[in-house]
């Protein structure tokens, strides 16, 4: 990464926060959002403790999966609706670096918000005390994956009047991979089993993320600008 | 100063069924002032998106000094400033910022020299206000102000001159006089005719029969 | 070698080229299918032995196997139709991707409503989470997908480059969900529930299954064509072509 490009990434990202910060009360929903999908849980299924604490893991990540589904629209809709994202495609500097940034921008405001309110979640759904720790990590390493890989869909659909319907057809299949794997870490957790092979494949899924979604998702803003 | 800058070759545009313009070519030079008329719904716009890479093209070329488009465009993208209709500034960024954001994704610029640009478009002690404060007017000028932070030889400009008031279109044409001596091209449409030394050329479109 | 490859790459830029060739190759598919489908549906049905396990419900396979095949090789060869179109803007790739996409759907549909059928009998269930059952239930999401994107957009050419990348990264990610579904199978079930695996299978009991898959490609063939067709006249009928085989009632 040459000094100009550095810049360019760091510029975005600094004024993707800021316009992120000037509107707080939007930052809140999906948080309130994951709250409350998780409590929907033991009253639409049992409050049973034996029950919750095998269901925790799993519930927490649908729930975090499905927050940042509804925080996907705001990637890029602003930005192409008022001709910011024109302006970004016909930038000299890389798109590809354009898109990193927006996505790590929200991934800072949606994925590590969710990820700092999950032990609380724990308490509630009994997870394991010494699981919670897995759990951040799980989430710490997935939900910039669920960030990455939304925002192709993100980019597809930005054009698009019914984007937030279709946005969660074209990304969920997606996002199949890390649920497993983000629960399937815990579980392991949970059960004594040795869980750091599977810690190592989302890492490795979240470099491939990292390498091809932006690619992706820069090919399609561009096909979204152009309709 | 008469290098050709860029040059289009038989383009043509179809928008469901219809064709907006067919076997269109002309050039742009270095210090030339292109004015792309026509009726609404001709194409004006479509192809100033066009050239600016925006949509793509389907039948014709379009060159950069001498070189295929296609192969060329990140080098194109460096040399070029486009202004569309719609114009990118953030309601919840202030003028500076706004600017800033702007200029960051292309080449550095002091904070100095951006101050400086919102001053010539007028807005003076307004640097700091948050765009949504501003009147729609001023808001155009905040996307006017990377005219003057712009080095890029090659302007689009889309509806150039609509919101600002006759000091604002008075600056602006000094700005294209002044760049035009430098060997800047500008392709634009407008409804206001421009105020420019030497010749105006014109790009006519809405003649192709249907 | 390359200027020839080139040439014939070429061709495919024309709509009326293709249009003109799909015409003598249609007969061929249509009649291949029919002959491969007909002799393998009855040496599959009525000759091959049943399994000592299962009896005659295995025959069920027939369908299954091609259509499970050919739902995930629809699938890759809509992410190579795809890839040509967003790098040569080739028509007839975007073509392809739209016409393959529902053929592609309805395959996977196929294999899992014999899965299921098949499941019955064998498992005593409808349904269960087996790693290739599930797959498949994800690879009919991504159909979705790629059709609803395809929809989505008034501009038939945008649609087609976004439906593109959808089926491109789609391709990517099949074989990570494969992995991770089954890796996820072995962890929340014992193997108990696995079909008869497929190398044990005898001659008889293979060869009609191999004939069903080559009369199932042919029919796919056939209806691509066919559905490619229909959407080359629709984009094409302003062009003299067009209009002159209308005229002429074809």
């Amino acid at each position: 990464m040459n000094a100009t490009v550095s810049a360019a990434f760091t510029a975005q990202l600094r004024r993707d926060l800021l316009l992120s910060f000037r509107r707080r009360q939007d930052l809140a929903n999906p948080l309130i959002f994951f709250v409350i999908v998780v409590s929907l849980f033991p009253l639409g299924v049992t409050p049973d403790k034996e029950f919750l604490s095998q269901a925790a893991a799993g519930v927490i990540w649908v729930a975090a999966l499905l927050a940042t589904l509804l925080s996907l629209d705001g990637l890029f809709r602003a930005d192409y609706e008022d001709g910011a994202l024109e302006q970004m495609v016909i930038a000299p500097q890389p798109l590809f670096m354009v898109v990193l940034a927006k996505t790590l921008a929200h991934w800072l405001v949606t994925g590590l918000p969710l990820l700092l309110l999950s032990p609380v979640l724990g308490v509630m759904m009994f997870l394991p005390a010494d699981a919670t720790g897995v759990l951040m990590l799980s989430l710490l390493i997935g939900t910039p994956v669920l960030s990455l890989i939304g925002a192709i869909g993100a980019a597809l659909t930005v054009g698009l009047r019914v984007g937030g319907v279709l946005v969660s057809l074209l990304v969920l299949p997606l996002y199949i991979p890390v649920l497993i794997f983000g629960t399937g870490t815990v579980q392991m957790a949970i059960n004594g089993q040795p869980w750091t092979g599977h810690v190592a494949l989302m890492l490795a899924f979240l470099a491939l993320a990292i390498g091809l979604a932006p690619i992706a998702a820069s090919a399609a803003l561009r096909i979204s600008v152009s309709n | 100063m008469s290098d050709t800058l860029l040059e289009v070759r038989t383009l043509r545009c179809e928008r469901d069924f219809r064709v907006l313009f067919k076997d269109l070519s002309f050039t742009v030079n270095a210090g030339d002032v292109v004015q792309v008329e026509g009726p609404n719904g001709s194409g004006k716009t479509t192809l100033l998106r066009m050239l600016a890479g925006l949509l793509p093209v389907h039948e014709g070329e379009v060159f950069w000094r001498g070189e295929p488009m296609q192969r060329v465009r990140p080098m194109f993208y460096e040399e070029l400033l486009y202004l569309g209709h719609k114009t990118g500034v953030k309601d919840s960024l202030t003028a500076f910022e706004n600017l800033r954001s702007w200029a960051a994704l292309r080449a550095p610029v002091s904070d100095d020299r951006l101050l400086e640009a919102l001053e010539r478009v007028g807005l003076k002690g307004f640097e700091h206000s948050l765009a949504h404060n501003l009147s729609a007017g001023q808001q155009r000028r905040i996307a006017l102000a990377r005219l003057f932070v712009s080095d890029a030889p090659f302007w689009i400009l889309d509806e150039p001159f609509t919101a600002i008031d006759k000091k604002g279109v008075a600056e602006l044409e000094n700005l294209m006089i002044q760049r035009g001596r430098e060997g800047m091209a500008v392709l634009m449409t407008t409804h206001h005719a421009p105020r420019i030394e030497g010749e105006l050329k014109k790009v006519t479109l809405g003649r192709v029969a249907a | 070698m390359w200027q020839r490859f080139k040439a014939w790459f070429h061709k495919w830029a024309s709509p009326k080229w293709f249009f003109d060739m799909s015409a003598s190759w249609m007969p061929w598919l249509k009649g291949i299918a029919i002959a491969c489908m007909v002799t393998g549906v009855i040496w599959g049905l009525a000759f091959a032995p049943q399994d000592y396990q299962q009896g005659n419900s295995f025959r069920i396979i027939y369908l299954h196997v091609p259509a499970a095949i050919l739902a995930q090789s629809v699938f890759m060869m809509m992410a190579v139709a795809g890839f040509v179109n967003l790098v040569w803007r080739l028509k007839l790739a975007d073509l392809a991707v739209k016409a393959a996409a529902p053929i592609g759907a309805w395959m996977c549909f196929l294999a899992l409503f014999t899965g299921a059928v098949w499941g019955k009998p064998t498992w005593g269930t409808w349904w269960v989470w087996d790693a290739r059952l599930t797959s498949m239930l994800i690879l009919l999401f991504l159909y979705f997908a790629v059709m609803a994107l395809h929809g989505a957009f008034t501009d038939a050419t945008t649609g087609g480059r976004a439906a593109s990348i959808m089926a491109i990264v789609g391709t990517i990610n099949i074989p990570i969900i494969k992995f991770s579904v089954e890796w996820w199978n072995t962890l929340h079930q014992p193997a108990t529930f696995k079909l008869t695996e497929k190398p044990a299978m005898p001659p008889e009991m293979w060869v009609p299954l191999l004939i069903m898959v080559i009369g199932f490609y042919c029919y796919f063939g056939y209806l691509l064509l066919y559905r490619m067709r229909n959407e080359v006249m629709e984009r094409e009928q302003r062009t003299q072509w067009v209009r002159e085989l209308v005229r002429k009632g074809v």
